[in-house]
């Protein structure tokens, strides 16, 4: 007798999640360090497909594929740096956080940050990541010169927008369904310092918030709000910049202008009852921000782990919400909707879901990518833990009022919407499906997210 | 899959006509639910509860042939399904009671509720537990009794057949730690169902909707062993205590 039993994991097996740590799923899982790992992992994968990961820090279930062999991605890491073009080619595994330790102190920034840094370029083109500067540089693939795309039956294609448009542009923001992105060249920009000078502002209520946005975000390159979302006033502070020039800094500082060290400073503890983050916490914690900010200042010198990436300053905060994890919020609107954005407020502070990142922010154009989420407007993310009861019919309300102004919610921190709300508002899908059912005619590559979707 | 606010998108009812099965698709969210197969013998009892639960408002009702005693054909069955897409919850309700004095007369009879209650029930069983873990998520609720935690006069064959079924689904929910598969493990006292219908009423006995809302709340909390109602765990407990030759004594 030597038949094995089909109970027993392998070891090559984990259990996987989002960084919103809900909905787990267990997968094969492969550590290449290059190319060729890659594609022996590509050979070998298991009957339920491939999905690559980077580093796990979208909210819900698109990095992970029950079943299938998973790709951590992480170990294919190189990148360079080519300042006479001020280009970066990096590998698909490569952090934003690897790149800009490198290149900051060489003058140089990424085009495009999310609130994170830990991100990969691999995940940053699927997901079409977007940052406080979207109203004026628009989202990641935006500055993506070109891309080695690995496909499910092991070819790999270099795809540009100029030669390959309708595969670039199925690529980014294309959830890494069409391929693994093993290497990639984007523009990065020069800056002068390694500092961001940083403008802030309150507002005394929501309308208040959203008139300022309107009126001065475009005389900024970055720009975000944060709103108090338990103050029923809707309450805000403002904070935009740009990086600094010598010339604004103090004599004493140019000689370190471009010194870049992003320490963590805490982790947050492991064990966290589930019900510490509640309304009162909440409120206790929003107060107090929003007194931390001034009525107006200006020109107040940031680090850039401080501007963009307050929040890698705690590693694993994402545990703060305890055992059964949290989800992320995100949608679009177009200005024609912008009243979803109180409504949206006032129904999640009712339902008693507090979050305590609650952040707003003007899109400018989208780019053509079919998939890719931001549009010009609004976008509204906000936190919630996923123990409040009933919070996945107030979410459906809000799914409903979003299709209906015309917006949409992110794919990168989606981990409950319905197949037909992905219908209604991505209008581009079944062009989409089309293109990737040509690059991947045997559907390869699945994610837990992509069959959720069906995608 | 089971999204992020816990609500499913599919289930598998193994057994389809069971009342607490049927009650327990009722009571389980139902934004997302979009396939719901009730596997049993083909029948007008199938097509009712299919009827029901479609009338219900219940989107992507079907039924498919299963039948608990024909093992050999459960692999097919079972692997048709999960073919067909991913299964977030599979129910395993089927069962008999039987007459005790009458099995005792006949002990054929004792061999067809062994078959159905326990060797059916291990045969799918393990054919689910392998596409679960196969698909790396996914939730088996198994149907056992408190007749399963003490042997009693008037239905200790069935009793015994809940018992192996109960031991058999505790050390299979061993089994799949760990593999993104669980196992949920159900006991309820007595239930107002077609099952029992006419035989007198047990203390702490309760309607399929009650053992509905239990199973929901157990999944919900991811839990591995649930009693229906909750505070049987304790009664159990003091019943199993009781030395035999007192509990034989007792009213049956």
């Amino acid at each position: 007798m030597n038949s094995v039993s089909p109970l027993v994991p392998s070891a090559d097996e984990e259990l996987l999640t989002g960084w919103g740590r809900t909905s787990p799923s267990r997968a094969r899982v492969a550590r290449p360090v290059d190319i060729t790992d890659i594609t022996v992992a590509l050979d070998r994968r298991s009957p339920r497909g491939v999905l690559a990961r980077g580093l796990g820090r979208s909210y819900g279930d698109a990095a992970q594929s029950g079943g299938a062999t998973v790709i951590d991605m992480t170990g294919v890491k190189g990148f360079s740096l080519d300042p006479a073009t001020a280009t970066v080619r990096a590998d698909g595994g490569a952090s934003l956080d690897a790149i800009l330790r490198a290149i900051v102190p060489r003058g140089f920034f990424v085009p495009v940050t999310p609130g994170t840094r830990m991100v990969t370029v691999g995940g940053a083109i699927a997901a079409d990541i977007h940052g406080k500067n979207h109203h004026g540089s628009g989202s990641f693939g935006a500055h993506v010169r070109a891309l080695d795309l690995l496909t499910g039956d092991g070819r790999l294609l270099t795809l540009t927008p100029e030669t390959t448009p309708e595969e670039f542009w199925a690529t980014v923001g294309g959830m890494g369904l069409t391929g693994i992105i093993v290497s990639a060249t984007f523009d990065v920009i020069p800056i002068e310092t390694s500092l961001i000078s940083v403008d802030t502002e309150r507002g005394t209520d929501l309308d208040d918030v959203m008139a300022r946005m309107l009126a001065r975000d475009s005389d900024y390159r970055y720009t975000v709000a944060w709103i108090d979302s338990v103050a029923a006033s809707g309450r805000g502070v403002i904070t935009r910049g740009d990086h600094a020039r010598a010339d604004q800094l103090p004599a004493g500082k140019r000689a370190s202008m471009r010194d870049y060290d992003p320490a963590v400073r805490i982790t947050a503890p492991s064990l966290i009852p589930s019900g510490l983050l509640n309304t009162l916490t909440v409120r206790a914690f929003n107060e107090a921000w929003f007194r931390k900010h001034p009525r107006q200042r200006a020109d107040e010198v940031q680090s850039i782990a401080a501007f963009f990436h307050p929040l890698d300053g705690v590693q694993e905060w994402n545990r703060v919400y305890g055992p059964r994890g949290f989800l992320q919020y995100q949608f679009v609107v177009p200005d024609s909707g912008a009243e979803v954005v109180r409504t949206s407020l006032e129904k999640l502070a009712r339902v008693g879901a507090p979050s305590f990142l609650t952040v707003l922010k003007r899109f400018g154009p989208s780019n053509p990518a079919p998939l890719s989420f931001p549009m010009p407007g609004w976008t509204l993310a906000a936190d919630v833990p996923a123990r409040v009861e009933g919070l996945d019919r107030v979410l459906d309300e809000l799914d409903e009022l979003v299709a209906q102004a015309g917006g949409r919610l992110y794919f990168a921190k989606d981990s409950r919407q319905s197949p037909e709300m992905v219908r209604r508002t991505y209008p581009r899908l079944t062009e989409w499906q089309a293109v990737r059912n040509r690059m991947d005619p045997d559907r390869v590559f699945t994610s837990d997210l992509a069959r959720r979707l069906e995608l | 899959m089971i999204d992020a606010l816990g609500d499913p998108q599919s289930v598998l009812v193994l057994g389809g006509s069971s009342e607490i099965a049927n009650a327990t698709v009722l009571a389980l969210p139902r934004a997302r639910l979009r396939r719901v197969v009730l596997a049993g013998r083909p029948g007008p009892a199938l097509d009712a509860a299919a009827q029901r639960l479609t009338g219900a408002g219940v989107a992507g009702v079907m039924t498919a042939d299963f039948d608990a005693a024909n093992t050999a054909s459960h692999k097919q069955v079972i692997d048709g399904i999960f073919d067909a897409g991913d299964i977030d919850i599979v129910i395993l309700a089927f069962g008999v009671l039987g007459d005790q004095m009458q099995v005792e007369a006949d002990p054929a009879l004792a061999v067809e509720i062994a078959t159905v209650n326990y060797t059916g029930a291990v045969s799918v069983g393990l054919h689910v537990a392998r596409r679960l873990r196969g698909q790396g998520h996914g939730h088996l609720v198994v149907l056992s009794s408190v007749a399963g935690d003490r042997a009693r006069r008037s239905n200790y064959v069935y009793g015994s057949t809940k018992a192996g079924l109960d031991a058999f689904a505790q050390g299979l929910g061993d089994a799949l730690a760990g593999s993104g598969a669980s196992v949920l493990v159900v006991r309820p006292g007595m239930v107002r169902t077609r099952m029992s219908a006419g035989l007198p009423e047990a203390p702490m006995t309760s309607d399929p909707e009650e053992v509905a809302r239990v199973i929901v709340a157990g999944l919900r909390k991811g839990k591995h062993t649930v009693y229906a109602p909750g505070p049987l765990r304790f009664l159990m407990t003091a019943v199993k205590a009781v030395p035999r030759p007192i509990f034989r004594k007792l009213p049956q």
